[in-house]
């Protein structure tokens, strides 16, 4: 009797991401598509894209989808998860998206405690296009408008999004992981699974953070960009739950 | 028609809107717009039959792309704001006209530039025929004069919207926003199934053709193709949903032409003009994208005088239709407060004695 032990998930469609070698997208897109098939979401959900490389994955998923203007994600996703409650919606930001263009919309989009949840994939970078400074860009990395390197005079500190958001009353759940090894990735699935079931449960903004590498812009080999945010990343942007109002975090 | 009240301009409006079918509504406040907004606020709770969701969004910004969202799903949805916030809303309107969504925005012109006024205003004809959102796109603009005709476009504001899902405006100004008049309110109207409007946000499942709102494009074909489509569908409005009022034009020798509010204060000037034996007729253009040229047919030769409070930003779409710009006059003020008839009065004898 033949036995599966992997295969791909239902939702997606045979065809290319585009997603560049060595990529986090194609991680976590791959591991909300396998929740889709798990969780039963494909004849319920609508994704919201952003602006940048992850818009791209619109092409591979077999889902009703939009791909908002950059930054208003959320706004967009407010809309539609108010006229139509009783749809999943998943957002997908990356961190130009979430943490520049559209501050304003995933802050109160957090503030009103919508019902829906995001899923936030921070490469310290711009990615798109092509590996200028972000918010969440470390002091001292190099981007092509910090040529010399992040410098806290010129362009401030880093913030950390799932400790940021973790303060607001209207988020019920914010966890950051990432996606470094196969542990890291089957942790980072829990996260999102968990952020999924409580929008199922209708209570509040579900958040998860994932760190993820970006090779090309970083100017590293994949596995060189791994151990980076191993070494260096998971230093500013610890991994942990920030909230989880259904079990206290511990202070 | 429903039961005839005396209402604010804004509340009624508001009021044909929900009537309309007009579920969600998003908008951030702004002076002389914000009775629109609390109108919805109050029925969300007050009406809990119409099943309506008020968002009061962090910015204009926010609230043009909620509806945006709202629209998606198939539902008839709007923003009402003034000239300051709706600019920052045509970012959101070039994506609606692109991902073909289609919602109601209501446009409460104050003076401008910068941060203005709060009064009456029309310095905003140009951010709303020709918008400020990239590339190129086309919205309805719908300018009523009084609160009557504002009830009835606010309500064919939603049909247009979804019949050629894009964005249709309604502009309004800060006197009819303020006034109040009797006015016979609209019916409810039948409002088609959100889900199952073209390309509706819902849900595929397994077997369904996904639904997608893209507005990217790939390389030259796909710009042309999207382009070329969204052209005809742009050509196709042009001709069938222009729509003007002419007024004693036949014998006229001073056409005036006017739009909105201050249409009511030119009719004035044009009838004491008739008093003194000045053969003086006018033009109302209802719709100002698009622009209805058909209202200026079999009228050449004839002096045309553009009233307007704002710079003279409608007379360029006059010039363009008449292709004769010489016998273009022009009357403006800027705002705030209306001027008198008999100052246009003024305008239109001395056309009058160049004629002689």
């Amino acid at each position: 009797m033949k036995k599966y032990i992997y295969k791909k998930p239902e939702v997606l469609l045979d065809t290319s991401s585009g997603f560049c070698g060595g990529c986090g997208h194609g991680i976590v897109t791959k591991i909300i598509a396998e929740l889709i098939d798990e969780m039963g979401l494909q004849e319920n959900g609508i994704i919201v894209w952003p602006i940048g490389c992850s818009c791209s994955a619109h092409r591979i998923f077999r889902m009703d989808q939009m791909i908002a203007l950059h930054g208003r994600a959320p706004a967009v996703a407010t809309g539609l998860k108010r006229v139509e409650p009783g749809k999943f919606i998943i957002v997908y930001q990356g961190d130009g998206d979430l943490v520049s263009e559209g501050m304003a919309e995933i802050m109160h989009a957090s503030i009103r405690g919508e019902k829906f949840s995001v899923v936030f994939l921070n490469n310290a970078i711009y990615g798109m296009t092509g590996g200028q400074v972000a918010p969440t860009t470390l002091i001292g990395q190099y981007a092509k408008t910090a040529p010399a390197g992040r410098s806290p005079v010129n362009t401030g500190y880093p913030i950390g999004m799932a400790e940021t958001l973790s303060h607001i009353r209207g988020v019920i759940y914010s966890e950051r992981v990432t996606v470094t090894s196969p542990a890291r990735i089957a942790a980072a699935k829990k996260a999102i699974r968990k952020a999924f079931e409580l929008q199922l449960e209708g209570k509040g903004l579900s958040f998860v953070e994932v760190l993820s590498p970006c090779p090309t812009n970083w100017g590293m080999s994949p596995v060189k960009s791994l151990e980076w945010i191993e070494d260096e990343m998971t230093k500013e942007y610890p991994l942990g739950v920030f909230k989880d109002t259904e079990n206290e975090v511990p202070q | 028609m429903g039961e005839k009240v005396f209402m604010q301009g804004n509340m009624a409006l508001a009021e044909s809107a929900i009537r309309a079918g007009c579920k969600l509504f998003c908008g951030y406040p702004i002076t002389p717009s914000s009775e629109v907004a609390e109108y919805f606020a109050r029925a969300m709770v007050e009406r809990p039959e119409e099943g309506i969701t008020f968002i009061q969004a962090e910015t204009e910004v926010s609230a043009f792309n909620m509806i945006a969202g709202g629209a998606a799903a198939g539902h008839r949805v709007m923003t009402a704001t003034s000239g300051p916030g709706f600019d920052l809303g045509q970012e959101a309107m070039s994506y609606m006209c692109a991902g073909e969504l289609a919602g109601v925005i209501v446009d409460i012109m104050r003076p401008g530039p910068g941060d203005g006024e709060l009064m009456a205003s029309q310095g905003d004809y140009y951010q709303v025929t020709r918008g400020g959102g990239h590339g190129d796109y086309r919205t309805i603009v719908l300018a009523p004069y009084t609160v009557q005709e504002m009830c009835e476009l606010m309500q064919e504001a939603f049909v247009l919207a979804q019949k050629y899902n894009n964005p249709v405006v309604l502009a309004s100004d800060g006197n009819l926003a303020k006034l109040m008049e009797s006015v016979e309110l609209p019916g409810y109207t039948e409002v088609p199934v959100p889900s199952e409007q073209r390309n509706a946000m819902r849900g595929c499942g397994k077997t369904r053709e996904p639904h997608k709102v893209r507005t990217g494009m790939n390389g030259e074909a796909e710009v042309n193709e999207r382009n070329l489509y969204l052209q005809s569908k742009f050509r196709r409005i042009a001709e069938n949903e222009a729509r003007f009022e002419n007024y004693m034009t036949d014998d006229a020798d001073i056409v005036m032409v006017c739009w909105g509010s201050f249409s009511r204060v030119c009719m004035e000037a044009m009838e004491r003009a008739r008093e003194e034996g000045i053969r003086a007729g006018l033009i109302r253009p209802i719709t100002l994208w698009p622009f209805p040229e058909k209202a200026f047919e079999g009228l050449d030769g004839k002096k045309f005088l553009v009233c307007e409070l704002n710079a003279g930003q409608m007379i360029d779409d006059v010039k363009l239709t008449i292709e004769n710009k010489h016998d273009v006059y022009l009357f403006n003020r800027y705002g705030s407060s209306l001027p008198r008839p008999k100052e246009i009065l003024a305008e239109i004898r001395k056309i009058a004695e160049s004629l002689r």
